[in-house]
């Protein structure tokens, strides 16, 4: 069975309770002209096939459970189990977010602890936790300059600036949020050009989005001069906080002149990535941005918490209810675990992790940032000869066993790997990364093939991502003859 | 500290091998001005237990759920999920991977992504999904985004019948947007009104069910509106027995799909719903899964189209998200499979009977009557004899839950209160229910 679509037979017995009340009859109770003329065509698996079938998905699958996974900028760290546990506990899960407030005084007082924590961790003075994932809160702090140049009179400023290493998100948040992006270079050492800076500031300008350390792991070593500047021309700084894990506990973005910052819970604060989400991505902001927070803001006073809804320049509501409660609580459980010296365990290892492998691995591969990192650092798999790429690195690295890092990203390194062990890996395994590397560069010289063909020793094969695009096959063809 | 596998020895010998002489020595490159600012949180380190005493402490101050009945609705229900659904996501070879940028390495996530999007254009009757938003609000606002991208006018009309956190958070978008909203009033017997639908849209949205819980007419409403787009947004499970949207020319479906196998959990991580019709696929949001081969020509599954997305295409990419909800996504992938077809029929149909059953009742007492006359599903509007917000105080010290009926106030229905049933309510709760509003004052 490929897809449960697949699936053959039908499932006998009883899945719903009984109807307990007097029936009075679909056709009764909904006209024929809005009932459904089709049935969904959903299998109905025995639940022994259906525990199989994901199984053997899951089999198909690697985690960080499984081993290492170096996906820059995504901070594959091991996801505590214990958090899980928690946040099943009946009374949170349990939680209906339209409950009346004096029933939910449990969850409210979590987030808002929640909230004190991570405003100390960020440097700032206040937050929302709505945002559901990193992207989330990026768009999140464009709404909110947005908001405050508009209340300002300050309409011009529709200009955001954006390092050529950031994110693919940030230009696409800044510029759903109806702001135009200008790009400024990256000086040869890897850093912001301040001149190339000073040049595009002027009073058309709203901020600037930036990555710290950038997405090259390198830190801004001129970041205060860099958010002056942006303060003096009138302008705001948000910071990507993807890149937290490098000085968790050590430094503070509202001590770099931040006005906003978004943490990632899934990524810093170690809440399991999913499979591609459910994430959470709070913003924690400055002073001048506090009154544009999203309603509704929870509020302490003798009586309890609150929900309040009075902030009349707010820029509204980001998300449903009041964010990823889930994520965060996890993310809340982290931080009473690690405390603050585990918090600066965690930025001490993840940078020593990688500049041991930056070290190592420098040796066999072109570095074109040759200093120390933060918590990553980008090779370029170019020049190892025979037409080897990038992709082949990645993909002879699966057969070893590995996640491959981050590949072609970012933009400014050619044939990147972007390398991120996170502070929970060991040296043993480290060691073990670092001369399968050495291996695979070996290979290319003398076996190029390996790589070319690669993988061979996974589920499946390379996959013709061509026809993926040309020939869009989007859902089960239930009435293509052979399946 | 526990999560971290290094020792001393192998700290040490890492910095002999970068030849720095302290770990200090590796943040030179942080402002000596920002790290002497840096204050601590001011938390000690905890072992598991003291962790686990810490978070459980916060717990009693929730009500006790378990000694409650709830009749809230809203867009959360409280459906039954079966132990196979947090069986599967639990598995860590899906919990701990990410986005499936190594197609060789993910075919699980892929596979069951791929039979996510399956199974919602089987429920919505649209050609094409994605694999999952944020949540039915963020699914909306982008539908409207969308729609915008298609048909550029600068203008939306939004049926006031729709949940008001849905509305909240699209005006939120819309106003940074420079989109206008404009409003389409109800009638009487709860549905939009047919005769009110402006001109110069780029599209209508549409609940169905409403936020009153009533199932919308929406047969002729796409050749009333031209050229704008029909943009529905749904409660899945009721798509177990009323009209798939497509069927009814929908463009694009958005929803919550909470009701899926999700727990409340105090109104997220949740499962935003996105599908459409396939003529606006470069213009989707979001990660889309497609069906290829491998190079032995093996059928094998990979995140395609990605041309439309910010890591690509960044700024001018058709939505900057990135993060989603996957393991939601694969929550209710599973919750559907163990329902089947046939079975999520009769879960909608227990729904409705349910919510039949107790509407006939409440109604049947003297001064309560239902608001709207129109068709529902498994929520209704009751009009009552008394001030909502004292009988909703004298229902919640008799251990039952109600909607806040304030969010009926701000839609114009005063007077009222909301009640959501699922299959999870016995006979006995809705009669004890009714007897408890017989006697309220």
């Amino acid at each position: 069975m490929n897809t449960i679509f697949d699936a053959k037979g039908k499932r006998e017995g009883k899945v719903l309770p009984a109807l307990d009340v007097p029936q009075q009859g679909l056709e009764k109770l909904v006209p024929d002209s809005l009932r459904r003329s089709r049935k969904p065509r959903i299998p109905a698996l025995s639940e022994p096939e259906l525990v199989r079938h994901y199984t053997r998905l899951s089999k198909l699958n690697y985690g960080v459970d499984d081993g290492l996974y170096p996906l820059g900028s995504c901070t594959m760290k091991y996801n505590p189990k214990v958090n899980e546990d928690l946040a099943r506990l009946p009374a949170f899960a349990g939680a209906h977010p339209l409950a009346d407030e004096r029933l939910v005084q449990g969850s409210l007082a979590l987030l808002h602890e929640a909230s004190r924590y991570l405003c100390n961790i960020a440097g700032l003075s206040d937050i929302t936790l709505q945002p559901a994932a990193g992207a989330h809160g990026e768009l999140t702090g464009m709404f909110l300059f947005d908001r405050y140049f508009k209340e300002r009179g300050e309409s011009k400023r529709k200009r955001i600036l954006l390092p050529d290493s950031a994110h693919g998100t940030n230009p696409a948040s800044a510029t759903i949020s109806g702001f135009s992006t200008t790009q400024i270079p990256s000086g040869e050492d890897g850093m912001v050009d301040l001149v190339a800076l000073q040049e595009t500031l002027d009073e058309t300008v709203a901020g600037i989005m930036l990555t710290v350390p950038n997405t090259l792991g390198i830190f801004e070593e001129r970041i205060l001069e860099i958010t002056q500047m942006v303060h003096a021309a009138g302008g705001l700084c948000y910071f990507d906080g993807a890149n937290l894990n490098a000085f968790l506990g050590q430094a503070r973005p509202g001590d770099m002149g931040a006005d906003a910052f978004h943490f990632n819970l899934h990524k810093t604060l170690s809440t399991p990535h999913g499979g591609g989400g459910p994430g959470s991505g709070p913003v924690a902001v400055s002073q001048c941005l506090v009154d544009f927070l999203p309603v509704p803001r929870i509020t302490k006073d003798e009586n309890g918490y609150h929900f309040d809804w009075n902030f009349p320049h707010s820029i509204g509501c980001m998300h449903s209810f009041y964010g990823n409660f889930g994520v965060i609580l996890k993310a809340y459980a982290y931080i009473l675990l690690l405390g603050d010296d585990g918090l600066h365990a965690v930025s001490d290892n993840a940078v020593l992790n990688a500049n041991y492998l930056q070290e190592q691995l420098k040796k066999t591969y072109r570095l074109p940032y040759d200093r120390l990192c933060k918590h990553e650092f980008v090779l370029s798999g170019e020049k190892l000869g025979q037409g080897i790429t990038t992709l082949d690195i990645a993909k002879r690295l699966i057969d070893y066993g590995f996640h491959p890092p981050t590949v072609y990203f970012p933009l400014i390194v050619h044939e990147a790997l972007m390398i991120e062990p996170t502070e929970c890996e060991g040296k043993e395994t480290l060691d073990r990364f670092i001369s399968v590397m050495e291996k695979i560069a070996l290979e290319a010289k003398e076996n190029p093939e390996l790589l070319h063909a690669a993988p061979q020793h996974a589920p499946v094969q390379r996959l013709d991502q061509t026809r993926a695009a040309r020939h869009p096959i989007l859902t089960y063809p239930f009435d293509e003859p052979g399946t | 500290m526990r999560y971290i596998a290094n020792t001393e020895a192998d700290r040490q010998a890492m910095l002999d091998a970068i030849g720095v002489s302290s770990l200090e020595e590796l943040f030179n490159d942080i402002p000596k001005q920002v790290r002497n600012r840096y204050q601590p949180v001011g938390l000690p380190e905890r072992s598991e237990l003291e962790t686990v005493r810490e978070v459980q402490k916060l717990a009693p101050l929730n009500a006790a759920w378990q000694q409650y009945t709830s009749f809230l609705g809203g867009g959360v229900y409280d459906h039954y999920i079966p132990s196979v659904v947090s069986y599967v996501t639990s598995r860590s070879e899906f919990s701990t991977a990410y986005t499936p940028y190594q197609p060789e390495m993910s075919q699980g996530t892929l596979t069951a992504m791929f039979e996510f999007q399956t199974l919602l254009c089987e429920l919505t009757g649209m050609d094409v999904a994605n694999s999952s938003m944020y949540d039915g609000a963020t699914a909306l606002a982008e539908a409207v985004f969308m729609a915008e991208r298609i048909v550029r006018t600068d203008k939306v009309a939004v049926c006031r019948s729709l949940f008001p956190h849905y509305r909240r958070v699209l005006d939120t978008y819309c106003q940074a947007a420079g989109i206008k909203v404009v409003e389409v009033p109800y009638n009487h017997i709860g549905r939009y009104d047919t005769d009110s639908l402006p001109k110069g849209i780029s599209a209508l949205v549409l609940q169905n069910p409403n936020t009153f819980g009533i199932i919308e007419e929406m047969n002729g409403l796409k050749e009333q509106l031209g050229a704008a787009l029909l943009i529905v947004a749904v409660n899945p499970i009721s798509l177990g027995l009323i009209s798939a949207p497509g069927e009814a020319g929908a463009d694009i479906v958005v929803g919550e799909g909470q009701p899926l196998g999700l727990s409340p959990s105090f109104g997220g991580p949740f499962l935003g719903l996105f599908a459409c019709r396939k003529q606006y696929l470069r213009n989707m949001p979001g990660r889309i899964i497609g069906r290829t081969v491998d190079a032995q020509g093996e059928m094998a599954y990979t995140m395609t189209s990605q041309t439309r997305e910010q890591h690509i295409r960044r700024g001018r990419a058709t939505s900057n998200i990135c993060t989603n909800s996957t393991l939601c996504a694969l929550a209710a992938v599973v919750y559907l499979a163990g329902l089947g077809g046939d079975g999520l029929q009769e879960l909608a149909l227990l729904n409705l009977e349910k919510a039949h059953y107790l509407a006939k009742r409440i109604s049947s007492l003297p001064g309560y009557s239902l608001a709207f006359s129109g068709p529902f599903f498994n929520e209704f509007v009751i009009r009552v004899p008394g001030d909502p917000q004292s009988i909703c105080r004298q229902l919640t010290q008799e251990k039952i839950l109600l909607n806040n009926p304030s969010s009926l106030s701000e839609l114009g229905v005063e007077q009222a209160l909301n009640f959501a049933v699922t299959e999870q309510r016995t006979k006995e709760e809705l009669d004890s229910l009714v007897d408890v509003l017989r006697d309220v004052t």
